[in-house]
């Protein structure tokens, strides 16, 4: 077995050094701060679709239960709060159960905020940073909507989830067992990643989503409609998610109440409970500055500049390894 | 039988999928960032041979499928079912006819072939790759025209015909590869 060795080419690994030297090179000049925040904490995402690893401190009595942080965005708002001005972070994040060819359960993020954007003004330094990197053309914009409307001839801010899942049929992907067990995003997750994803994001060119159903609004501030729609976006580069961004919400209350409901959901199908994260509430109560942020994967990046068909090829040892 | 949850699942395991055996031959896992994780999943049904793929929603099980492989030897045709013989417990298995299919032309007594087994039936009668027959019927052979590059029709023991070069004979011993039903060598007694 020879399971010792990097699944990546040493020269693979010469490549992330230097992106990652760029990335901070890139901020450095823009005058982002890099910060440093924890990835053992009391709380964690309540997000349906995240699942969080868990372990606990034995020096105390009882134990105390920690959680590996699934992105550092909520201490990250901490600090904005407490006046930092604009900052990013390059880290581990953990997320339990995701392995695949995109897929590592422990991978490199880059997350950054900036203090008076908004999610499009986000995009435009995106923009910068990936033609920087990728030496690539700027970003094709399109929203949610029109990538529906464009690939899958449904509307997604208005289609039932019947008429959604009729069209996962007519489209030739119809044949997911327990239909009845998708709702609504769950049958925009289908024809997302099965019809639409892979035709965004070609020619070397990035394709930015943005405008997402405010069912999915994550942490982003909804903005009324109608449509009502969530100021989210996502980065594609060769059909392959890069990045997730918002444009954040700032109200406490708000965000309480979407913790909530994300936990009544989540015991409703029988995941496990997890805390909220009351600091960050403190913080948004204190006050978050208007501000959007966005991570973006370093490992799908480093694929995408070295043309590697998994993500194996770009990290030294992923979990079969570790 | 065993189930599999989604992320279980490797190539090379069998399942059931709509009451029929089948194979997994790749399972890709797709997930937005903040959305729900699938397995897109692609199978061969070991009954129709037909690759099909599906989508499963992450986490879904599949019901694990008693098929396994087992190396017995052929012991004779009663007409309606064939006979294979487990050497070592001398057990025997019949299998019918959609279970030999076209393959068994190459099979002759005493043979030893890939059986696949499902719920302890035969489902598939995988003769060796590369089998040495004789040759029952042919033309005559043209003596020493090794280089020529004609090709003639020749019958074997088991019932196969097969082309084969102008210079064998009848009488003769050859060796086929039974994938592609191609004429290999000629083989010394």
């Amino acid at each position: 077995m020879a399971d010792w060795r990097p699944s990546a080419s040493l020269s693979a690994l010469r490549r992330r050094a230097e992106v990652l030297a760029r990335i901070r090179r890139f901020f450095e000049y823009r005058g982002v701060m890099e910060v440093d925040t924890p990835v053992l904490s009391v709380a964690t995402a309540t997000d349906l679709h995240v699942a969080s690893f868990s372990t606990c401190d034995q020096g105390t009595t009882p134990y105390l239960p920690l959680y590996l942080h699934t992105s550092p965005e909520f201490p990250m708002k901490r600090l904005l709060a407490a006046g930092t001005g604009p900052i990013y972070q390059i880290c581990k994040v953990f997320r339990s159960g995701e392995r695949g060819r995109w897929h590592n359960p422990e991978f490199t993020l880059l997350e950054w905020y900036r203090p008076g954007f908004d999610h499009h003004a986000l995009m435009d330094e995106m923009d910068t940073l990936l033609a920087e990197i990728l030496d690539c053309s700027p970003a094709v914009r399109l929203s949610y909507a029109e990538i529906f409307l464009q690939n899958a001839g449904a509307d997604p801010h208005q289609a039932s989830a019947a008429e959604l899942r009729e069209r996962a049929v007519l489209l030739g992907i119809g044949e997911v067992p327990h239909r009845d067990s998708l709702d609504r995003d769950g049958w925009l997750d289908l024809l997302l990643t099965h019809r639409i994803a892979p035709t965004l994001g070609q020619d070397g060119r990035p394709t930015f989503v943005y405008d997402y159903p405010a069912s999915q609004a994550a942490l982003a501030q909804i903005r009324p409609g109608p449509p009502a729609v969530a100021e989210r976006f996502e980065v594609y580069l060769g059909g392959v998610e890069l990045a997730n961004g918002f444009h954040e919400l700032r109200d406490s209350q708000e965000q309480r109440q979407r913790f909530e409901a994300d936990r009544t959901h989540r015991s409703q199908l029988g995941l496990p409970r997890v805390p909220l994260d009351e600091r960050l509430l403190d913080a948004l109560d204190y006050g978050l500055p208007g501000c959007a942020g966005v991570a973006l994967g370093i490992d799908r990046l480093l694929m995408a500049i070295i043309g590697a068909t998994t993500i194996d090829e770009v990290m030294a040892f992923p979990l079969d390894r570790a | 039988m065993a189930n599999f949850s989604t992320n279980e699942i490797k190539a090379g395991l069998k399942v059931r999928v709509d009451g029929d055996p089948c194979v997994i031959l790749e399972n890709e896992y797709v997930k937005p960032g903040k959305g729900q994780a699938f397995n897109r999943i692609r199978i061969r049904n070991l009954k129709t041979q037909r690759v099909i793929e599906r989508t499963y929603k992450s986490g879904d099980v599949l019901e694990g499928a008693d098929v396994v492989d087992m190396q017995l030897q052929y012991l004779y045709n009663d007409g309606s079912l064939w006979y294979f013989m487990d050497q070592e417990t001398f057990e025997q298995h019949a299998a019918d006819e959609a279970a030999v299919g076209d393959t068994i032309k190459w099979v002759k007594e005493q043979d030893i072939c890939n059986v696949t087994l499902y719920n302890g039936i035969p489902l598939i009668i995988s003769p060796p790759n590369q089998v040495v027959l004789r040759v029952m019927e042919t033309d005559p052979g043209l003596r020493g025209d090794t280089t020529s590059g004609g090709s003639k029709p020749a019958t074997l023991e088991t019932g196969a015909v097969v082309r084969v070069p102008l210079f064998v004979g009848i009488n003769d011993l050859i060796k086929v590869d039974t994938r592609t039903a191609e004429y290999i060598s000629r083989v010394k007694e």
